[in-house]
C-alpha cells in the first residue's frame, strides 16, 4: 500500500511549484491512515480471535452438535441425526423436573433476593458514621466462593447442624428442625435461602448505584411537605429505580437458570430429582456420560430461555419509557 | 410545656418528629445489626470452627460458643488438610492460573478497547456492538460444546529443545486460562473509561513523534488505574472461584485448582474441622484482598450493574 502510493506521487515531478505540496501531504496522511488501520487491527486482533474461538464458535457448535450424535471421545465421526436429541429431551421426565425446579427457584429467589438487597441498600445509603462497616459485612458472602458457601451451609443444614440447634434453642426445645437437604420438600427451599444469602450483597451494590442517581432535591422537597417514610419510598425511591429494577430482575433470573454449583456440591440433583436443574442435567449427560450432542441440545434450550427472558425484559422497559 | 400545648392545637407536632426520628434511627440500627449478624456469622462460624477439634465443634453448637474462639484451639485441622490433599499444589495452581488470566486479560482487553476508542478504524462501531452482544450469552450455555471444542484444538508442546504438535487441550493449564482471557465486558469497561480521557493528550504526544503503542503504554494506561483495578477484580474472582469448568476439563491431580480440592474431603472419614480449615484457607486470601481494596471491589460491582 505504502509503496504504491509513493510510486503514484513520484513519477509526477512537479513543473509548477504550488501543485505537489498538497499532493504530498495527502500521501503522507493516507500513509499515516493506513498505518493506523494496521496498528489498530493488530491491537484488536488478539481479543477478537479469542472471542471468536471461545464464544462465537462454541455458540455455533452448540447449534450444530445438537443435531448430531457427537460424543466427547469417540472413534467414530459424528453423524447427523436430525431432531433425535430433542425428541429424547422432550420425553425426558428429568428435563421437565429441571424446568419446574428452575422456575420455582426463580419465582422465590428473584423477589426475596431483590427485596433483601434493596432493604440493605436503603439502610446503608446514608452518610451516618459506621455504616460502611455494615456494607462490608453484607458483602462478605459475595467474595466467598459458591463452593465454600455450599460446604458451609451443608454443615449448617445437616440434621444435627447449626440451624437445627438454633431452632431448638430459640423454641426451648419445642420445635425440631428437619433434615433439610435430604427431604425432597425442603431441599430446594434450603438451597434458595442459601443462594439469597450469598448473592444479596452483590445486588445491594447495584441497587445502591441506582439509589444514588435519584436527586437529593426530590427528598428535600418531600421532607418540606412532611411526607411519611412509606410515601417517600412509594413515590420517589421506587419510581426512581425503574431501570435498576429491570436489570436486577434479569440478572437474578439468569442466575437462577444457571443454577449448578450449589446442586453439584450439596445434593447432586437429589433427593428424588427435587433439586435437579438444566445446567446440572447438561453437565451430567455431557461430561459424566460424555454425550456431547445431548448436552448441546439442553444448552440450546437453556440459551433459548435466556433469549426469551431478555426479550421480555426489553419489552417491559420499552413500555415504561 | 409549651410544646405539649402546641401538640394539642397544631396539626403538625413539633416535639414528635425528633422523638420519632430517634425511634426510626434506633429501628434502622437494629435492622442493620440483625442483618449484619445473619450475613457474617456463618463465615465467622467457619473460621472459628476451623480452629477446633471435631468433637468441640459439635459440642459448641448449642451455645454462643459456636461463634467464639474459645476452648481447645489449634492449627491441627490445617496441618491435617495438607496430609489429606495436595493443598499447596492446588493453591499454587490457582494463584498461577488467576494471575496469568488477570495480567493477560488486562493487556489484551485494554489493547482492543484502545483501538476501538482512540483510533480511526473502519467498521469499529459494528465491532464494538458485536462484542457487547456476546454479553448476553451465559458461560453455562457454552460450557458443554466448549469442552468438545477444546478437545479438538491443536497445541505446540515444548519438550526441552523439541517442539511437537498435539491435539486436545483437556487436562492442561492452558485450557484453564486461554478461554477466559478475552472478555467482552472488560473491553466495554476499558472503552468507557478511555472515552473519558481527553484525546488532546494523544494528539500532543503524536506531535512529539509518539507511536500508537507509546500512547497506549505511556499516556492512556497510566491514567486508567481505576479501570485496571475493576477489570482485575472482575477477572480474578471467577478465575479463583472457578469450579464447573475445571471439574470437566482437568483430571490430573497436579493441574487442579483449589475449588476442585473440596471433593477429597468426602472420601473416607469426613472431618468437618478439616473442611472448615480448607474452606477458610481458600477464602481468606480473597477476603483479605477485598478488605484491602474495598472501594475498587464495590466500584467494580457497581459498574457491572450497567451490564445486561
Amino acid at each position: 500500500m505504502n509503496t504504491s502510493l509513493a510510486q503514484t506521487t513520484l513519477p509526477n515531478p512537479s513543473h509548477d511549484d504550488p501543485a505537489p505540496a498538497p499532493q504530498q501531504k495527502t500521501s503522507i496522511t493516507s500513509r499515516y491512515k493506513s498505518r493506523e488501520q494496521r496498528t489498530g487491527w493488530l491491537m484488536l486482533s488478539p481479543a477478537v480471535v479469542l472471542l471468536v474461538l471461545f464464544i462465537l464458535i462454541p455458540a455455533v457448535l452448540s447449534f450444530g452438535l445438537a443435531f448430531t450424535n457427537a460424543r466427547l471421545i469417540s472413534p467414530h465421526p459424528a453423524t447427523f441425526v436430525g431432531m433425535d436429541n430433542f425428541a429424547r429431551l422432550f420425553t425426558d421426565e428429568t428435563f421437565y423436573r429441571s424446568l419446574v425446579n428452575v422456575a420455582y427457584f426463580a419465582l422465590i429467589v428473584v423477589p426475596l433476593q431483590g427485596g433483601v438487597a434493596l432493604l440493605m441498600a436503603i439502610l446503608i445509603n446514608t452518610k451516618v458514621r459506621g455504616v460502611t462497616f455494615f456494607r462490608t459485612l453484607y458483602f462478605l458472602p459475595v467474595v466467598t466462593s459458591m463452593v465454600v458457601v455450599s460446604l458451609l451451609w451443608m454443615f449448617i443444614y445437616s440434621k444435627d447442624g447449626l440451624l437445627n440447634e438454633i431452632i431448638a434453642k430459640l423454641s426451648f426445645g419445642a420445635l425440631q428442625g428437619a433434615d433439610w437437604l435430604n427431604n425432597p420438600s425442603t431441599a430446594l427451599p434450603a438451597i434458595m435461602l442459601m443462594s439469597v444469602w450469598q448473592g444479596a450483597g452483590f445486588h445491594m451494590i447495584i441497587w445502591l448505584s441506582g439509589l444514588q442517581t435519584i436527586s437529593a432535591e426530590l427528598y428535600e422537597a418531600a421532607d418540606l411537605d412532611g411526607v411519611s417514610r412509606w410515601q417517600r419510598f412509594r413515590y420517589i425511591t421506587w419510581p426512581g429505580l425503574a431501570a435498576t429494577r429491570n436489570l436486577i430482575l434479569i440478572t437474578i433470573t439468569i442466575q437462577a437458570l444457571s443454577l449448578f454449583t450449589q446442586i453439584n456440591v450439596m445434593t447432586q440433583g437429589g433427593p428424588l430429582d427435587a433439586t435437579t436443574t438444566l445446567v446440572y442435567q447438561a453437565v451430567r449427560s455431557g461430561f459424566k456420560q460424555q454425550e456431547t450432542a445431548y448436552a448441546s441440545a439442553i444448552s440450546l434450550v437453556f440459551f433459548a430461555l435466556v433469549l426469551i427472558i431478555s426479550a421480555i425484559q426489553r419489552y417491559l422497559t420499552r413500555e415504561k419509557s | 410545656m409549651a410544646t405539649i400545648l402546641e401538640t394539642k392545637t397544631a396539626k403538625v407536632p413539633v416535639a414528635a418528629p425528633a422523638k420519632r426520628r430517634r425511634i426510626r434511627s434506633l429501628s434502622a440500627w437494629t435492622v442493620r445489626v440483625l442483618l449484619g449478624i445473619v450475613f457474617s456469622f456463618p463465615l465467622l462460624f467457619m473460621f472459628v470452627s476451623s480452629l477446633k477439634p471435631d468433637a468441640q465443634i459439635f459440642g459448641d453448637l448449642s451455645s454462643i460458643a459456636a461463634f467464639l474462639p474459645v476452648g481447645n484451639l489449634s492449627f491441627e485441622n490445617y496441618s491435617a488438610v495438607f496430609d489429606r490433599v495436595p493443598a499447596a499444589r492446588f493453591l499454587i495452581n490457582s494463584i498461577g492460573i488467576s494471575a496469568v488470566t488477570v495480567v493477560l486479560g488486562v493487556l489484551i482487553n485494554s489493547l482492543a478497547a484502545f483501538a476501538l476508542s482512540r483510533m480511526q478504524l473502519r467498521g469499529k462501531g459494528i465491532i464494538l456492538t458485536l462484542i457487547i452482544a456476546t454479553l448476553i450469552v451465559p458461560f453455562e450455555t457454552l460450557a458443554l460444546p466448549l469442552v468438545w471444542w477444546v478437545n479438538q484444538l491443536p497445541w505446540l508442546e515444548v519438550n526441552g529443545f523439541s517442539l511437537s504438535l498435539t491435539t486436545g487441550w483437556l487436562d492442561t493449564y492452558q485450557v484453564q486460562i486461554i478461554p477466559f482471557i478475552a472478555n467482552a465486558f472488560s473491553i466495554y469497561l476499558f472503552h468507557q473509561y478511555f472515552e473519558s480521557i481527553p484525546k488532546e493528550l494523544d494528539e500532543a504526544a503524536r506531535v512529539d513523534g509518539a507511536g500508537w503503542f507509546k500512547i497506549y503504554s505511556r499516556i492512556v494506561m497510566p491514567l486508567s488505574g481505576p479501570a485496571i483495578a475493576t477489570v482485575s477484580i472482575l477477572t480474578f474472582l471467577p478465575a479463583w472461584n472457578s469450579y464447573l469448568w475445571p471439574l470437566m476439563v482437568v483430571q490430573s491431580e497436579e493441574l487442579r485448582p483449589v475449588m476442585i480440592g473440596v471433593q477429597y474431603f468426602f472420601q473416607l472419614n469426613v472431618s468437618w474441622g478439616e473442611i472448615m480449615a480448607y474452606s477458610s484457607m481458600i477464602t481468606l486470601p480473597v477476603v483479605a484482598l477485598f478488605i484491602a481494596f474495598q472501594r475498587s471491589f464495590v466500584n467494580s460491582i457497581a459498574t457491572s450493574g450497567v451490564k445486561g
